[in-house]
């Protein structure tokens, strides 16, 4: 989903940076506070960072024959809430623009806005949607994992859509195009995403229990 | 709890190896597995082929074997978060309930 550097047209990426700093800053005013109310949950926070780190380094093969990476953000995002997770998904993609050239400075704004903002805002509504509906947490949890990434993915072809429209067939042609590279090789990652996420909270449910529970209550209690 | 955590490994093992075994090459000799980036680059080209990047990295990993050695560096500072995390509560409720600990 990374969005080369300079491949963006400068008023895109100018546009695209803008719509990410209000996340970003309301994300850093709710990280700073929850850091402050709740110093002991820095670990997680921590965990949930890493995850995300890990995640995104990971370039796994598909079965279109290329190969991308999950994204790694919603487990941040159920536990801490969208906002939060956007500032770590930023820094993620901060460190792949300047260490790797993997990304870049001027798409940074549009690759948060897919990975770190759109990714952790489904992955938690889902999973919200799917504890109000009553479905089973686990199931709730990769639902949400799972939607995320691909939303991520979804939105990067409809951000080169929007840049680079087909001369003949326009938008709609142009999304249909990277949809195809984007969209239906992130499929299966996006399922492994979902099971990963399952098992690192599991893992984190059975150990670090009441840390998980006093962030998000409906945690609570591990499963033996 | 524990069966249920190797099961996901094991899809998420199975998931990323049938790829391996079912793709294969439209050409004798032509690579495959490249990345969905580096492909999205080559659809812009087609569409707008007249565009040109309008600003370069600061720095690029001169090799490939520097872009992974950073990427494996990325992945292994996340591991080491997560697994840190898990580490210390755990280590911290066993010496909190040693007897649950010595159960396991």
């Amino acid at each position: 989903m990374h969005i080369m550097e300079g491949y963006l047209p400068v008023g895109h990426a100018v546009g695209w940076a803008l719509a990410s700093a209000p996340f970003l800053a309301w994300g850093i005013k709710n990280l700073t506070r929850q850091l402050r109310e709740q110093p002991e949950s820095r670990l997680v926070l921590g965990a949930s960072g890493g995850f995300a780190f890990v995640l995104s380094a990971l370039k796994i093969p598909s079965v279109t024959g290329s190969c991308s990476h999950p994204t790694g953000v919603g487990l941040g995002a159920i536990l801490f809430g969208p906002a939060t997770m956007s500032v770590l998904g930023f820094v993620v993609l901060l460190f792949q623009a300047l260490l790797l050239a993997h990304g870049g400075l001027t798409t940074l704004g549009a690759n948060t806005f897919s990975m770190a903002i759109v990714g952790s805002f489904v992955a938690y509504g889902i999973y919200r949607g799917g504890a109000a509906m009553k479905l089973p947490g686990n199931l709730s949890i990769f639902l949400a994992a799972t939607l995320g990434d691909l939303t991520t993915y979804v939105v990067t072809s409809l951000q080169l859509a929007l840049a680079f429209p087909d001369p003949v067939s326009g938008f709609a042609g142009s999304a249909v195009k990277f949809l195809g590279i984007f969209a239906v090789t992130q499929i299966p990652l996006a399922i492994s995403e979902g099971l990963l996420t399952v098992l690192v909270m599991n893992l984190l449910r059975s150990h670090a229990g009441e840390q998980i529970a006093a962030l998000v209550p409906a945690l609570k209690g591990a499963t033996k | 709890m524990k069966k249920q955590n190797l099961l996901l490994l094991l899809g998420v093992i199975v998931l990323g190896l049938i790829p391996l075994f079912t793709v294969k090459p439209a050409h004798e000799g032509d690579e495959i597995f490249g990345g969905a980036d580096g492909q999205a680059e080559g659809v812009i080209t087609e569409i707008r082929p007249d565009y040109k990047p309008w600003f370069a990295p600061f720095w690029e990993p001169p090799s490939g074997e520097i872009e992974s050695l950073l990427f494996g560096l990325q992945a292994a500072i996340g591991a080491g978060a997560v697994a840190f995390c898990l580490g210390y509560y755990r280590g911290r409720r066993s010496v909190a309930k040693p007897a649950d600990a010595a159960l396991g």
